[in-house]
């Protein structure tokens, strides 16, 4: 069949193969694989004169000494997964009703209103966050319009304003995989359970849950990872009470210009992001490529 | 539940308040941001002091107004973001085209192992390619420095390491969205072409691309997208020239102008515009 390509082309053809590994292997060595042993070299050597650096594990130590690190960290991690699952919550009905309810052209109409605000950057759309929670914002004039409040209220700077933010930005990467798991979801599997005498909550419970379950677990990865490496919606909705890990990784490398603590930093997040993605992959059974697919 | 079984009232409509609801909390952000960026007063703040294009074309001295199309730093900031974007663009979709028939058409030891290697970059917080890209580049400007005297500057903070950061992640998206396409694709229209005599290139430039040309497209746009977009490892790796997501959020921090408003409606409204062309497009090739 491919006697031509094989005999007409015998050079290029055993060429081509080295020519289309080349970019990858350059573009996976020097952009991914060597930074980041340059960055765990960094984390495991302390400067002990001008110029002059010896193996140490001080970064890590000083994590666990400071409390405001180790404080910042957990954090950082509790109100990701918080965040992680009350997006969840928020996305599942919107998922439903876009998947099993509307019909086709509402479904479609749905689906695109849900992706417009994404198009737009991360910026604009805490910007426009600001706008509404400041104290001179939006929705404190209009509490005190409605007699809800005497004065106008800060909204913005509470750790309830940086989860509003995490929630609003992460909404996208939870429905679309919520809507792929559910599409999938045969309706007559749901009236066969309800024939038998399935309420509601045994349902969705027995059935729907188990069958979207990968879809969760994907969309919460994406989620959980997104909102914990997240820098953006975290200093400005939580200003100087933010206290996001990402901000401790910036002070430390740009600010103080302190490279070596601020390695140790970036790989204490990168392990904890990684753990969460292999956890949600072996609670779920997946394989890290089928999820990617997915999303 | 699902519309064949029954539904009692409330259940209809809590579905559809909760959904007003849910699209309104979708929504408000963007719409406020639009609303201000026409209001006549020196902050993006209620109460509304009436209408002005102020904030768009202002430029003159006494008012103390400069609106975006006369603030130089502003659109400077929008400029170099369109140049990385561009240069993110052209290299994530030659390497992922390159990187599709890679993983479709070759075949060695070790493949699966790269093409998960290949999605690594998706999982890896934007804070950390970024401070890893930037030690490293440092580290290897450094040894040139000390070993031959070379003054690397494109090593140095500044957009070609911008450039290189963000497409060191954005090249898997197009990767993934190259394949995809690739995989569907008929092997036995190359195999026809080749028996009635067409070379090589002939037929990659006649069979193979057409047929990728919308997964080329769509790659394309979503780079360019998601490098206009990104922040995290812009921040780590930008020099004095700032892309506008970093000056926009340098300005954010010392309290915001409308000139923000104005310009994030004018992002608003390209992105749109390119989401209905995309659209459109996409609605034309279905349709043939």
């Amino acid at each position: 069949m491919r006697a031509k390509d094989a005999s007409g082309a015998r050079d290029p053809a055993r060429l081509l193969p080295i020519l289309l590994l080349a970019p990858a292997l350059l573009w996976l060595a020097a952009l991914i694989l060597l930074p980041h042993v340059e960055l765990g070299i960094l984390s495991l050597r302390a400067r002990v004169a001008p110029r002059v650096y010896e193996p140490s594990l001080a970064q890590f130590r000083t994590f666990i000494d400071e409390p405001l690190y180790w404080h910042t960290f957990v954090r950082t991690a509790v109100i990701s997964i918080l965040a992680t699952a009350t997006t969840l919550l928020l996305a599942f009905p919107i998922a439903w009703t876009i998947a099993k309810i509307a019909r086709s052209r509402a479904r479609s109409l749905l689906f695109v209103l849900c992706l417009i605000p994404f198009w737009v950057s991360e910026t604009v759309r805490t910007l426009g966050w600001m706008i509404l929670l400041r104290e001179s914002g939006v929705l404190p004039a209009l509490l005190v319009r409605l007699g809800m409040t005497p004065a106008p209220v800060e909204l913005l700077y509470h750790d309830a304003t940086i989860l509003v933010g995490l929630v609003y930005t992460s909404m996208l990467f939870m429905v679309v995989p919520l809507i792929g798991a559910l599409e999938s979801l045969d309706d007559s599997l749901i009236e066969a359970a309800y024939d038998l005498g399935g309420n509601g909550w045994s349902i969705l419970r027995q059935i729907v849950i188990p069958h979207a379950a990968p879809g969760i677990v994907a969309g919460c990865i994406v989620v959980f990872m997104l909102t914990l490496g997240n820098y953006l919606t975290p200093t400005l909705l939580g200003g100087k009470n933010s206290q996001w890990f990402t901000e401790q990784i910036y002070t430390q490398f740009i600010t103080r210009f302190n490279w070596e603590q601020g390695a140790a930093f970036g790989f204490l997040l990168l392990g904890l992001s990684t753990l969460i993605v292999l956890l949600g992959l072996k609670l779920s059974g997946q394989r890290f490529g089928e999820v990617m697919q997915q999303t | 539940m699902i519309p064949s079984l029954p539904r009692p009232l409330w259940l209809r409509a809590g579905t559809v308040l909760y959904a007003l609801a849910f699209f309104a909390f979708l929504f408000l952000p963007l719409l406020v941001v639009a609303v201000f960026a026409f209001n006549d007063a020196p902050y993006p703040a209620p109460p509304w002091h009436g209408f002005t294009l102020d904030w768009f074309i202002s430029g003159t001295p006494g008012s103390g107004r400069r609106g975006l199309f006369a603030d130089p730093a502003m659109l400077g900031s929008l400029w170099t973001s369109v140049v990385v974007a561009g240069w993110v663009t052209l290299l994530s979709v030659l390497v992922g085209t390159s990187n599709a028939f890679l993983i479709e058409r070759t075949h060695f030891r070790g493949k699966q192992a790269l093409s998960l290697l290949m999605l690594a970059p998706l999982v890896i917080p934007g804070v950390i390619l970024g401070i890893s890209i930037l030690a490293f580049a440092s580290r290897v400007a450094n040894l040139a420095d000390d070993l031959w005297g070379l003054e690397l500057d494109f090593l140095r903070p500044g957009l070609p390491l911008v450039v290189l950061g963000q497409f060191s992640y954005i090249v898997s998206i197009a990767t993934l969205t190259i394949t995809a396409r690739l995989k569907r694709f008929d092997r036995t229209l190359e195999d026809a072409a080749y028996n009635l005599g067409a070379s090589r290139a002939a037929v990659f430039a006649t069979i193979t691309l057409p047929y990728l040309q919308p997964a080329l497209i769509g790659a394309a746009a979503i780079s360019f997208l998601m490098s206009f977009e990104n922040f995290n490892t812009t921040l780590m790796l930008v020099g004095s020239d700032a892309p506008l997501t970093v000056m926009m959020y340098g300005r954010m921090r010392e309290g915001a102008t409308p000139v923000l408003n104005a310009v994030s409606l004018f992002l608003m409204v390209a992105s749109a515009l390119l989401a209905l062309t995309l659209l459109s497009g996409d609605k034309a090739k279905a349709s043939h």
